[in-house]
């Protein structure tokens, strides 16, 4: 079992504490005077996102956590499982809904995600920062309603509903900012 | 800042001295280790963490008030107050105690420092008892533990035989130096003797060690002591913690037997102190990192 000393600490380094994987976010040194010296880390625990503060006596060790973050192809959804694909060894792997959560709506086939794997299995999944999704559904645009006024649903390929302007029309392709969910633009095809 | 300094103890008549920076010597402070390095015959040599010893071994040969600006070095010591090398003001006045030597640290402060009120001087157990309504010396340690709970901040994992001092340290540190005045030095004196390390203790009272330390805000700028001249009682607490190491697995440095000669042919009575020039230029410019004030970090050296 991989171990970590308080000296290795830095941020971004996975560990294991009360048997979830965290991500160190911020790494502290403290040493009063004569006395011992400390590591005063805020983490972030992989699964629930919160971040916690813990301190370790300088010296100590903790259990490193198997994370490692990989490039995925998206493949399909059972209904159950979401399915991914290592490009280079053809191996695929199954997130569940727990680790593939909100970004579910975001993900296309084919798209290359960022899935982060604790002990081999799939903790989170991110998808590229823009995304480019088609409209499925979306009431006919208003001649005349350029750039400015108001917006409306239009239902992307993937079943997310985003607002948009009232010009844009089904079969469009868009540029979606996935972690606000906010529209970017239209892409030129 | 240095020529300040350098004008201050002119005036004071304080001779600037240099001392070795490799000894073939270690402190045993279980708590710091020094850097190592190689002579080309393989001799094992150390980078002084202090240049205590060293300037010791001049006032017992007899020359009087001294001072130096010295670079020092401490194995795993980098964060936001600390670099593995940083620069420490020492110096040492004879026939001072350790209140002398506090208001000669205090006057320094004045002149390299804006304007501040009166520091805040209070001893150790006058300390924990304002700002934790604990006594130090005599709280059970069951009580040290629940008062270390009540903290607002995240303690790391304190066994039931962790030492007292040990919880001391931490409670100084996380419970009553953030209490301290942001807009003066603050000066704890009298530290339970358990924590002497080179301090007289009390005659009046042996369960307290004449040292001091100075704090602004809750950072440490300074360390002092009424200095310890008794050579066997020196030997002795290096030897203790010679086997406080050896305990927590440490390594065993050689011991730094000219200090111990020169306290056996005699040192003068004096107080010394060491303050951190590197934390005194962050309280000067207001920066929040070491780095800030440092030409080159230990990131960019």
């Amino acid at each position: 079992m991989a171990t970590y000393s308080t000296n290795e600490f830095k941020s971004g380094l996975k560990i294991m504490l009360s048997n979830d994987p965290h991500s160190i976010v911020e790494n502290e040194f403290v040493k009063p005077g004569k006395g011992q010296a400390f590591s005063r880390v805020k983490v972030r625990n992989l699964k629930t996102g919160r971040v916690v503060e813990k301190t370790f006596k300088s010296g100590e060790s903790v259990e490193a956590a198997d994370v490692m973050d990989v490039d995925l192809q998206y493949l399909y959804n059972d209904g159950e499982f979401w399915h991914f694909m290592d490009a280079a060894t053809f191996e695929q792997i199954a997130a569940d809904a727990v680790a593939v959560g909100e970004t579910s709506k975001w993900l296309k086939e084919q798209e290359i995600c960022n899935v982060t794997l604790w002990n081999g299995a799939p903790l989170s999944v991110m998808v590229p920062n823009f995304v480019e999704l088609s409209v499925t559904q979306t009431d006919p645009g208003l001649k005349g309603d350029t750039a400015q006024g108001g917006t409306k649903p239009a239902t992307l390929e993937t079943g997310a509903t985003v607002r948009v302007p009232l010009f844009i029309e089904e079969g469009e392709m868009l540029k979606i900012d996935s972690r606000t969910g906010e529209y970017v633009s239209r892409v030129k095809s | 800042m240095l020529t300040q300094i350098r004008a201050f103890f002119a005036q004071r008549q304080v001779l600037e001295v240099e001392t070795p920076i490799l000894s073939n010597a270690a402190g045993s402070d279980p708590h710091i280790e020094c850097l190592q390095t190689a002579l080309a015959d393989g001799r094992r040599c150390y980078l002084n963490s202090s240049p205590e010893f060293a300037m010791k071994r001049l006032l017992a040969a007899d020359v009087g008030d001294i001072y130096q600006v010295s670079r020092v070095f401490r194995q795993g010591e980098q964060g936001r107050y600390h670099n593995p090398e940083f620069t420490l003001l020492e110096w040492y006045r004879l026939d001072f105690d350790h209140f002398a030597l506090m208001d000669e640290v205090e006057a320094l402060l004045q002149q390299l420092l804006p304007e501040f009120p009166p520091a805040l001087k209070l001893s150790y157990q006058q300390a924990f008892e304002r700002f934790l309504n604990l006594n130090p010396l005599t709280a059970a340690v069951a009580e040290l533990h629940q008062v270390i709970e009540g903290l607002p901040v995240s303690a790391p994992h304190f066994p039931e035989d962790e030492s007292r001092d040990s919880l001391l340290d931490w409670l100084m540190s996380q419970g009553v130096a953030p209490c301290f005045p942001l807009d003066r030095p603050t000066f704890i004196y009298h530290y339970p003797a358990s924590q002497a390390s080179l301090a007289r203790l009390s005659i009046d009272d042996p369960s307290i060690a004449e040292r001091f330390e100075c704090y602004w805000g809750e950072l440490e700028l300074a360390n002092g002591f009424h200095e310890l001249l008794d050579a066997a009682e020196q030997q002795a607490r290096f030897e203790a913690e010679l086997q406080q190491r050896q305990v927590q697995g440490l390594a065993q440095p050689p011991l730094d037997y000219n200090l111990i000669a020169a306290l056996q042919a005699g040192m003068p009575a004096c107080a010394g102190v060491a303050l951190g020039l590197d934390r005194l230029l962050m309280v000067l410019s207001g920066a929040e990192h070491i780095r800030d004030v440092l030409a080159f970090s230990i990131e960019r050296a």
